[in-house]
């Protein structure tokens, strides 16, 4: 826990506008000199229900969610959909104060708009502020904004008075406002924020401690989420082609490709599904452009068969799955890890792919880079697998993270001139499909190239791609086809840094393991936990396929038991884990968690203590422990 | 200098050079249609200007899916019912690429139904042939799309109680520009239209009637046809939507009396290609993007160009 950290959430009605009033309020906390994580909450609908974004500002780092949280800012749903009490979706107008109750810290702060909301509908509410020692400010936020402008304007009034009750300064909040408004409609807001600042300021005497941190970034710095990063690697790798189908929460990451590709003479195409969305992938890129699709687990599903026709013809392509709560429809908006053998292993025959689960914002930068590389250079699917959480969350990371040289190298494509030289059968047909090569690539030629003529074909085929049943043939290619991953595997152990990411002292007698986007909350679990007195040290695995097998092991190894931290019911990564080793079935008990909400690090913390103690007595709701093989 | 020299070559092309060297053995049945379609094709390439590696056929599956191991050009043979989303992209992903796509009635109006009507919908600019032989062939005669109602098959033992889909009248309501049906039988009329197909900027259907001696031997031989440009009797405008409309209603309900009209049903010069249209909004570069990738003085754009309104 964080002595002086703020968390700041501000809740509402979907349509309200609460993420964009949070994104600017996050801009403006890091402008100010903090570190911001924000982690969004909101139902699968367009009007109403109820969502609230999370903002935690700390002059440190921050790499996850908090625990609970100490400002609610509670604006009301405007387009509550059943304001009686015993309907089926709860009393709906009043869910951005009740529902947001008991995560608030004690000491905590409340900001409720007593325009559209009235405390007396809140069972025992005043008896629960008392309790919990929280400082109530009921404001009028309605009726300010009607007055200097317009109803919808309630949110500014809201930032007003935060600002106000936090001693927070007004520049970077107004600076924003003028950055993306003009006229009337900026002078409005700008008369709402100061008169709610000063109202608030001038009319309430304070008795809470709570302060905005005070901090200093070494260099200027930009927020972006996930979904941002992910699609900025793939402009940086030289991907200039996508095609999709809108699915939640795939369609961050498309939007912002389809806004920029034209900017980049590159081409977006939204199409009529995801079969075809992939299949456009693998066209373009068999026709010598770095190309792209991606969906979430539905849409995804449509994908393995043009998945599977990547693999087979050796056309190089990049996915992307943006997993949320299954199965089927599950909860749409809602973020889950249980896709990760559905993208493993979907599509007929032997996979064969290369699959990397980033775990931070950072990370899904330099992964998706990553995945261009490994896709182009060897001619394989990659994918990059994540989730809702991590497309969603906005983090600070400092501009120059950005400031990269671009790689547009389409990887092992011929010239004509090496065409010429290469080998071809007596029809004249180019050998795109080598017996023996080095690595398992044999290099292709692209349609419209003098000499390179052959044929692609998802049936088994020979050297120059003739449909071949022959079994020695057929054992070749698969032998060099799959030969591929091993090359993967060894150039990614000895090429580059790992992709894995270790945290805590490396003597550390437990192991705290995550994969994807858990990692931030993990991290966090292991300086608390070290902080109690425990010897813990966490991995973040990002390399699903291939699998990292020789840290993993290490890893294991230098541990006396590991506590392996995931989103989903079946502990899928575990099941991995034990399949690609064999060993340590026995050493790795689950955590696991798929209530729809990501694990906050004290929950991590408690399922920690809940096996160390072998008692779950005291385990987080919605977290449960799957023990290790053989127990 | 282009790194791809195939395309726009200006020299004699023979007609050989569309057979492969070594012909693998096909796996069509004597008497079979398709190779009706392939003599059509290796007529109309060169007469057209078009070498075999300036050519990508794109296949789906079934025997029609086959046609590029037989046809000597870049071939990619996909997967069932998606040569057309395969075969959009690498055209728009090179544009000077001449992009042909293939498949059977079930391929293209079944399974891969949705992809059609998209893609004419669109008018992407290349040439769609199906082979439609009114079966599914090479799983061993099931009833297909185009199979005539009543149709008994191991898979619909009482006859097929479904009403045949409608390929012409499809391809017109989705929006394909250039529409024409013509049959195995008929290789004169079927080479030209292979030709005016491939001419045509934007989507060209041909809905290619292809007799299967197999598995559909009830099934006419699609003779004796009628070329309805021949035939006084069918006098229509084929740049009038409605006209069309009519025609193709009469052609298709014909086909399953037993009257063959074959020729073209609807020609659109004006609709501007996706390719156009795309370039218009300003979301497709003018140059082909396949040639940017071997392009030396390239200087690729980078994500910190768009990193100022994070900050």
């Amino acid at each position: 826990m964080t002595d002086n950290e703020l968390i700041w959430r501000v809740a509402g009605g979907s349509g309200d506008g609460i993420d964009s009033t949070s994104q600017n309020f996050a801009k403006a906390l890091m402008r100010a000199g903090l570190h911001v994580f924000t982690h969004r909450h909101y139902p699968s609908r367009i009007r109403g229900g109820h969502t609230y974004v999370e903002i935690r500002a700390a002059e440190h780092e921050v790499k996850s969610r908090g625990d609970g949280y100490n400002f609610l800012l509670a604006l009301g749903d405007s387009f509550a959909r059943n304001p009686k009490e015993n309907a089926y979706y709860g009393n709906e107008e009043t869910k951005p104060l009740s529902e947001n109750l008991d995560e608030l810290r004690e000491g905590g702060i409340i900001v409720y708009d007593s325009g559209l909301l009235d405390a007396e509908d809140i069972p025992n509410f005043e008896e629960r502020a008392e309790e919990n020692n929280w400082h109530v400010f009921d404001l009028d936020l309605r009726g300010l904004a009607k007055e200097h402008g317009r109803e919808v304007m309630r949110n500014t009034a809201g930032v007003g008075a935060t600002a106000a009750l936090l001693d927070m300064d007004l520049e970077h909040i107004e600076d924003l406002m003028e950055d993306a408004m003009g006229g009337d409609i900026l002078e409005a807001n700008l008369t709402i924020l100061q008169e709610s600042y000063e109202t608030v300021k001038d009319e309430y005497d304070f008795e809470h401690d709570l302060r905005v941190p005070t901090g200093d970034h070494d260099e200027e710095q930009v927020l972006l989420s996930g979904s941002n990063s992910i699609a900025y690697g793939a402009l940086d790798e030289g991907c200039r082609f996508i095609a999709g189908y809108p699915m939640t929460p795939w369609t961050d990451v498309f939007t912002i490709m389809s806004q920029n590709l034209p900017k980049f003479g590159g081409i977006s195409e939204q199409v009529e599904d995801e079969i075809a969305a992939a299949a456009l992938a693998v066209g373009a890129s068999h026709a010598g452009v770095k190309s792209m699709s991606g969906s979430s687990g539905g849409g995804f599903a449509l994908m393995s068969e043009p998945l599977g026709l990547a693999e087979m013809t050796e056309t190089p392509v990049v996915l992307v799955e943006a997993m949320r709560a299954g199965p089927s429809t599950g909860m749409p908006t809602k973020p889950e890890q249980g896709d990760l053998e559905h993208v493993l292993y979907s599509s007929q025959g032997d996979s064969n792919r290369v699959v990397f689960a980033p775990g931070t914002v950072g990370e899904a930068y330099d992964q998706t880079r990553m995945a261009f590389k490994m896709a182009y250079d060897y001619q394989i699917p990659s994918i990059v697998i994540f989730d809702q959480k991590l497309s969603g969350e906005n983090t600070n990371l400092p501009a120059s993270f950005f400031d990269r040289e671009p790689n547009a190298d389409p990887g092992s494509v011929l010239t004509e001139e090496e065409i010429a030289e290469a080998a071809h059968d007596e029809s004249g047909k180019f050998h795109r499909f080598l017996h023996e090569t080095e690595n398992g690539v044999s290099p292709r030629s692209l349609p419209g190239q003098k000499g390179g003529r052959y044929l692609a074909t998802g049936n088994e085929h020979n050297q120059s791609g003739h449909i071949s049943e022959d079994p020695e043939n057929r054992v070749y290619q698969m032998d060099r086809r799959m030969q591929k991953l091993d090359s993967i595997r060894e150039e990614l152990n000895e090429e580059y840094e790992t992709q894995q990411t270790y945290y805590g002292p490396e003597d550390a007698e437990y192991g705290l393991i995550t994969w994807g986007s858990q990692q931030g909350a993990v991290e966090e679990a292991v300086d608390r936990l070290n902080d109690a007195g425990h010897s813990v040290r966490s991995i973040g695995v990002s390399d699903m396929m291939p699998f990292p097998e020789q840290e993993m092991t290490e890893f294991l190894e230098s541990v006396e038991e590991a506590l392996v931290v995931e989103m989903n019911a079946t502990a899928q990564f575990r099941g991995l884990t034990q399949k690609e080793l064999g060993l340590y079935g026995d050493k790795m008990t689950s955590l696991l968690k798929y209530n729809g909400n990501p694990f906050e690090p004290g929950e991590v913390v408690k399922g920690f203590e809940a096996q160390i103690d072998d008692s779950t007595e005291n385990l987080a709701t919605g977290t449960r422990i799957e023990p290790a093989a053989g127990d | 200098m282009s790194a791809f020299n195939a395309i726009g070559e200006e020299r004699d092309i023979e007609r050989d050079e569309f057979t492969p060297g070594i012909e693998p053995q096909p796996t069509w049945c004597p008497g079979c249609g398709d190779f009706g379609v392939l003599k059509a094709l290796k007529q109309a390439l060169p007469e057209v200007g078009r070498t075999p590696e300036e050519v990508l056929t794109v296949t789906g599956i079934g025997c029609s899916g086959k046609l590029n191991s037989y046809l000597e050009t870049y071939g990619f043979h996909t997967i069932h019912g998606r040569s057309l989303p395969v075969a959009r992209a690498a055209k728009l992903a090179n544009p000077g690429v001449e992009v042909i796509a293939a498949g059977g009635d079930g391929d293209g109006y079944g399974i891969g139904g949705n992809h059609f009507v998209h893609t004419a919908r669109e008018n992407h600019d290349m040439t769609y042939i199906v082979f439609n032989n009114e079966i599914f062939g090479l799983t061993k005669g099931q009833t297909s799309p185009t199979s005539p109602k009543g149709h008994k098959s191991k898979t619909q033992p009482s006859g097929s109680a479904k009403t045949p889909i409608r390929p012409l009248s499809q391809s017109l309501t989705s929006g394909a520009s250039y529409i024409a049906r013509t049959a195995a039988v008929n290789p004169n009329q079927a080479k030209e239209i292979i030709m005016e197909a491939i001419e045509h900027d934007g989507f060209a259907h041909i809905d290619f009637l292809t007799q299967c001696p197999t598995w559909n031997k009830d099934a006419k031989q699609y003779v004796p046809y009628i070329d309805i440009q021949e035939n006084d009797e069918y006098d229509f405008d084929i740049h009038d939507r409605r006209e069309a409309s009519e025609m193709m209603y009469k052609a298709e309900d014909a086909l399953y009396e037993g009257e063959v009209l074959t020729g073209r049903f609807y020609v659109d010069d004006e609709r501007p290609s996706y390719q156009e249209e795309k370039r218009a909004i300003g979301e497709m570069p003018e140059e082909p993007l396949a040639e940017r990738y071997f392009d030396d003085d390239y200087e690729w754009e980078r994500s910190a160009d768009l990193i100022d309104r994070h900050k």
